[in-house]
């Protein structure tokens, strides 16, 4: 069972957005990986489950910039790139959810929204007095709001610490969504969140990759993972011990992989 | 089936989520949520019952000269309180700002009058010496990670001890020195009013910073990084170039404030101002601003700071002792920390 015989339903290109190769990643003695290769497509949703300390964070990490690899390669869009930092990876299009969320609870959804990247007034307003496009922002964060279907957020002056945990999760993979032109990475987006929550954000997750957007889904939720992921990467001590789909194992096979009590 | 729904009615769990979020709304919890939003709005509740009843209680109190007055009383703490309000929106708290600005007003007067340097050379010198001292408490905080209160617990001793060591203890009369240094302390005539510069000096600082932290990325970044620094700097945020900034600026305006003070008191002592620090952060306080970072406004600190003023004048204009003014504004801080609290918890 190779990578390449499962795909993704909406894949219409092979070529992928985001390719690593060979990742090695080493904290002193230990191994955090141990040569890791992934491929994600266009359209697709790859959640990446395993075992504490199996190096799924670490992982997650190198491609997002958050983490130099020691070795390996890594590709956007058939392009060499080397992450030295998030704001490296954020110009290459990855987006990235974290699993404290990172909004700033006393700032309205807007400002949340472009939190790191606010827009300016046209003219002299803007380029001497600085001043920010309030109005615009507000404008556009509603906008992106409807386009992911979030009908629960449309006053963004709202701060985000009157939000729900599902709603303050949504204003986080809105924001991912809104700037993540190639590729959105959410690190256990539903840990925190009661079921119909976890339902709200899986369907974004959902949304995301209908609109094309490719998905890396970070889970300790089986059920979850089963429920969106389209392909499904395991790794085990350091290494991708398989990569399954929903259809060709069930979770009980996946969690087999994940303990080493099975192989793929 | 997504893209129905993007465009369709909210979904029943959406609805839920709405319901369960208006029924909340007690009128209780509606008056929170508006002092939540617009943190100015209580202290400015406060300053207009305290300005109604000290006038019912002495005539004298409402007069145009006595208002005048109190805005002259005020127009020093009213200018360290903005520089306390940029460091306490980060989390932070500066117990320095007062030895910092004396330190300045020091080397304004020294430099004019016992070095002979042209008056606003020496100006630019006050300024350099408040950036100075701000770059090396942002330095302390940013670099070392220490926390601001120490941080300046520490350089508030290093700084007055600096400030008697280069002015041996000696005042600079207001009469010695070049009239640029004192047109701070100068009036003009507005209407009835006889209006200070000085006063007019901090007004135009409230505006400009007001401006600045509501207007611009930066005053926004200038909260997110005192809401919560780690999400700040996951959200792309440079944390420690923005605290550096804002100590930086805050050094800015005590070097003004020193200007100011001059001006005031028509001289520059080293022993001027030792309760200065704890009136800037009883002004911020009473303003609206939370210790805790994050909230609050600029224009509440200058309430803040009108209501201490308003509080002492009405108070002794009433005939009562000192020590009562002190009282009750003991009891304003623990009243405005209290209010704090209570509006914080509004959705926890």
């Amino acid at each position: 069972m190779t990578m390449t015989e499962f795909t993704a339903p909406h894949v219409t290109t092979r070529e992928p957005i985001l390719r690593a190769r060979n990742l090695v990643k080493t904290f002193g003695r230990v191994v955090g990986l141990d040569g890791v290769s992934l491929d994600l497509y266009p359209g697709e949703v790859l959640a990446i489950i395993g075992d504490n300390g199996a190096g799924k964070s670490t992982l997650i990490k190198c491609l997002t910039g958050a983490e130099v690899p020691d070795t390996g390669e890594l590709f956007v869009s058939g392009q060499q790139v080397h992450f030295k930092r998030p704001q490296d990876a954020r110009v290459h299009g990855i987006e990235t959810v974290y699993q404290n969320l990172a909004v700033s609870p006393a700032l309205d959804v807007a400002s949340n929204l472009f939190l790191g990247r606010e827009e300016r007034r046209a003219g002299l307003l803007g380029s001497v007095f600085r001043m920010l496009d309030t109005k615009g922002m507000r404008r556009k964060a509603k906008e992106e709001l409807t386009r992911l279907g979030i009908s629960t957020l449309q006053d963004v002056t709202v701060p985000v610490e009157n939000l729900s945990g599902g709603q303050r999760q949504a204003v986080a993979v809105a924001r991912a969504a809104a700037f993540g032109s190639k590729v959105v990475v959410l690190d256990e987006p539903t840990a925190a969140l009661g079921v119909r929550e976890s339902n709200q954000v899986l369907q974004l997750v959902r949304d995301l990759r209908d609109r094309g957007l490719p998905v890396i889904l970070i889970s300790h939720n089986m059920p979850h993972v089963f429920d969106v992921a389209d392909r499904i990467h395991i790794q085990r001590l350091g290494k991708c011990a398989a990569t399954i789909t929903p259809q060709s194992h069930t979770m009980t096979d996946a969690v087999a992989i994940m303990t080493g009590a099975a192989t793929a | 089936m997504t893209q129905q729904q993007t465009a369709g009615p909210p979904s029943a769990g959406h609805a839920d989520l709405a319901e369960e979020f208006l029924d909340r709304q007690t009128p209780l919890s509606r008056i929170r949520n508006i002092l939540h939003r617009y943190p100015a709005v209580s202290p400015a509740l406060v300053l207009l019952i305290a300005v109604v009843v000290f006038g019912l209680l002495n005539d004298r109190f409402l007069r145009v000269e006595n208002l005048s007055l109190i805005t002259q009383q005020v127009s020093v703490v009213g200018t360290l309180a903005i520089a306390q309000t940029l460091i306490i929106l980060t989390a932070g708290i500066d117990l320095s700002v007062g030895a910092v600005m004396i330190l300045s007003s020091m080397v304004m007067a020294q430099l004019a009058v016992n070095n002979g340097l042209p008056a606003p050379i020496a100006l630019l010198a006050g300024l350099v010496v408040g950036l100075a001292a701000g770059a090396l408490n942002g330095f302390l905080v940013t670099r070392f990670r220490l926390p601001p209160f120490i941080v300046t617990l520490g350089t508030l001793n290093i700084f007055i001890a600096l400030t008697l060591l280069y002015s041996n203890g000696a005042t600079v009369r207001g009469s010695a020195m070049p009239p640029l240094l004192t047109w701070t302390g100068t009036t003009f005539p507005l209407g009835p009013v006889r209006i200070s510069t000085g006063v007019v000096m901090m007004l135009l600082l409230y505006i400009v910073v007001a401006f600045i932290l509501g207007k611009t990325a930066w005053g926004r970044h200038v909260y997110a990084v005192g809401d919560d620094k780690e999400a700040a700097r996951l959200a792309g945020i440079p944390v420690s170039r923005v605290l550096m900034s804002v100590y930086l600026a805050a050094g800015a305006v005590l070097a003004a404030g020193a200007w100011i003070q001059i001006g005031r008191t028509n001289a520059a002592s080293p022993n001027a101002g030792v309760d200065l620090n704890l009136d800037s952060i009883t002004a911020v306080v009473i303003g609206g601003t939370s210790l805790f970072g994050g909230r609050g406004s600029i224009w509440g600190s200058l309430l803040g700071a009108l209501i201490v003023g308003v509080f002492r004048n009405g108070l002794s204009l009433a005939g009562l002792d000192v020590l009562y003014q002190t009282l009750a504004v003991g009891v304003l801080i623990i009243l405005a920390v209290s209010i704090d609290q209570w509006i914080r918890k509004v959705k926890s």
